[in-house]
């Protein structure tokens, strides 16, 4: 207040100037290079660049459907847990056994805290002038070394993933570290002889195997262990994790081969 | 008409210095698409917000259907998805824009950090955008969980069971975000809490400040 112009005149008892500054723009002329002011030149530049990555994003939203999977059942075993994938890097961190188990303080605090706390404190780790990556090789290479980690890291996962995805049935739901911790398959009884009921169905045979003995899909033989004839009838009609479902038309056929494959136990 | 709007709000509360701080600076050459194509690694962070403000908006209308509970939530998310008019849409934005802002958050930090943006005087909005990234992860992990599906009920308990391994305030970390023992009806309502009102409001704080300083130093310049 005491740097105020003696003279200057406010309007009413409130602080603003009675002297108005009209609002029109200054001349980017001035500035060095071929400067432009931001409104309304640049924003509308800006806008169109939004405008083409809004019609990339709404036709990602129409083609692809929000996944949305069953009503959470603690009770679910089976049910393999992943991460959104920006969080598989740190997620995958954990399935190594040095970073596990009696240690995984170090894949939990220790290797995060650390990339990240770098991160933060980036600014006072590297204090050189030099702006141009080229010059600054430490900064730029450990970023470099990050960046293949993360990527190399979120690969594996989604690799783990799906392999463990296409043998989980029956299996556990494989956390808590241990990359081997999906239960395996039922091993295979080659005496095993189906009933004609189930040679009649090749598009069955085609993913479960001739006798039953799991190939693609798991291994039926001793099903009625596991399932009820009520449960493997949702299943035929449904489909389960990669089976599809509705290969068998027929309510009576379906009902018939879901009696079958629960009795063997 | 409208001038005179503009007049009388202006006599009264002095507005074109805000209106010349907020939106009329100028744009140097180096950062500008139209005179070097390679600048438009510096539409990322405009992207970023401009994706965030898509996210909040889209927040705002899933909340007028989603019921926070264990009983409803799936349902309501159910319902939205299949019987709301564009509720599938209002939701795919919500749900790819999650992403799609991680991925361009992403690639604003590696523009800032390799045209070593973040040095002298600029360490503060660095750090100040280091927690924004923070903020958003964190968005991601609670707004996973409230379509209360297996995905999103197995994924968090894998992570809670995560947050307990750490030593000394692990429990603690767990118990706050789970409101009890196991993940039930508490830890939705508290991830819902935390969703939709603790980090956005930590969001737009930090947002603010982000801005301001942008604004107050100006753009780094050339290489």
């Amino acid at each position: 207040m005491a740097k105020q112009d003696k003279d200057a005149t406010f309007v009413g008892d409130s602080r603003i100037s009675a002297k108005r500054i009209p609002n029109i723009a200054p001349s980017y002329s001035d500035f060095p290079g071929k400067s432009e002011p931001f409104w309304p030149n640049f924003l509308l530049k800006e806008w169109m660049v939004a405008a083409v990555c809004l019609v990339g994003f709404l036709v990602l939203t129409v083609s692809h459907p929000s996944p949305l999977t069953d009503l959470a059942n603690p009770n679910d075993t089976s049910f393999i847990p992943l991460p959104d994938w920006y969080f598989l890097f740190l997620y995958q961190l954990l399935k190594y056994p040095w970073a596990a188990g009696d240690w995984v303080v170090l894949g939990t605090v220790v290797i995060p805290g650390i990339a990240f706390g770098a991160l933060m404190l980036a600014p006072w780790l590297d204090t050189g002038k030099d702006r141009r990556p080229s010059r600054r090789p430490v900064a730029t290479g450990l970023m470099l070394t990050a960046l293949v980690g993360i990527f190399y890291l979120t690969w594996a996962a989604d690799h783990e993933h799906s392999l463990n995805h296409a043998s989980s049935k029956g299996g556990s739901g494989g956390h808590g570290g241990g990359s081997g911790a999906a239960a395996p398959a039922a091993p295979a009884d080659p005496s095993f002889k189906p009933d004609p009921l189930w040679t009649a169905q090749t598009g069955c045979m085609g993913c479960h195997g001739k006798n039953m003995e799991g190939a693609l899909g798991p291994n039926l033989q001793k099903i009625g262990s596991q399932l009820d004839a009520a449960q493997i009838a949702e299943v035929i009609k449904n489909g389960k994790g990669q089976m599809p479902g509705g290969l068998i038309q027929d309510e009576a056929e379906i009902q018939k081969l879901a009696e079958y494959l629960a009795s063997l136990k | 008409m409208l001038q005179k709007m503009y007049d009388w709000v202006d006599e009264r509360l002095n507005i074109t210095p805000m209106w010349r701080d907020l939106a009329d600076h100028e744009v140097p050459e180096h950062v500008n698409p139209a005179h070097h194509f390679s600048a438009f690694v510096y539409c990322f962070g405009g992207l970023t917000f401009f994706i965030t403000v898509i996210q909040i908006l889209s927040g705002m209308f899933l909340t007028m259907y989603y019921v926070p509970d264990i009983i409803n939530a799936y349902e309501s998310v159910k319902y939205l998805q299949n019987e709301v008019a564009f509720g599938v849409i209002v939701r795919g934005m919500h749900h790819w824009g999650a992403s799609l802002v991680i991925v361009m958050m992403f690639l604003h930090t590696l523009r800032v950090f390799f045209t070593g943006s973040y040095k002298r005087p600029r360490e503060l909005n660095w750090v100040v955008g280091v927690l924004i990234f923070f903020v958003m992860l964190g968005l991601g992990f609670t707004g996973y969980l409230l379509p209360w599906d297996n995905t999103a009920y197995f994924a968090t308990k894998v992570g809670l069971e995560i947050a307990n391994s750490v030593p000394l305030i692990g429990p603690y970390l767990k118990t706050l975000l789970t409101g009890g023992d196991i993940v039930g009806a508490t830890t939705l309502s508290r991830f819902f809490a935390i969703h939709v009102f603790f980090l956005p409001g930590a969001l737009l704080g930090l947002l603010g400040a982000h801005f301001v300083m942008i604004r107050v130093q100006g753009i780094s310049g050339p290489l």
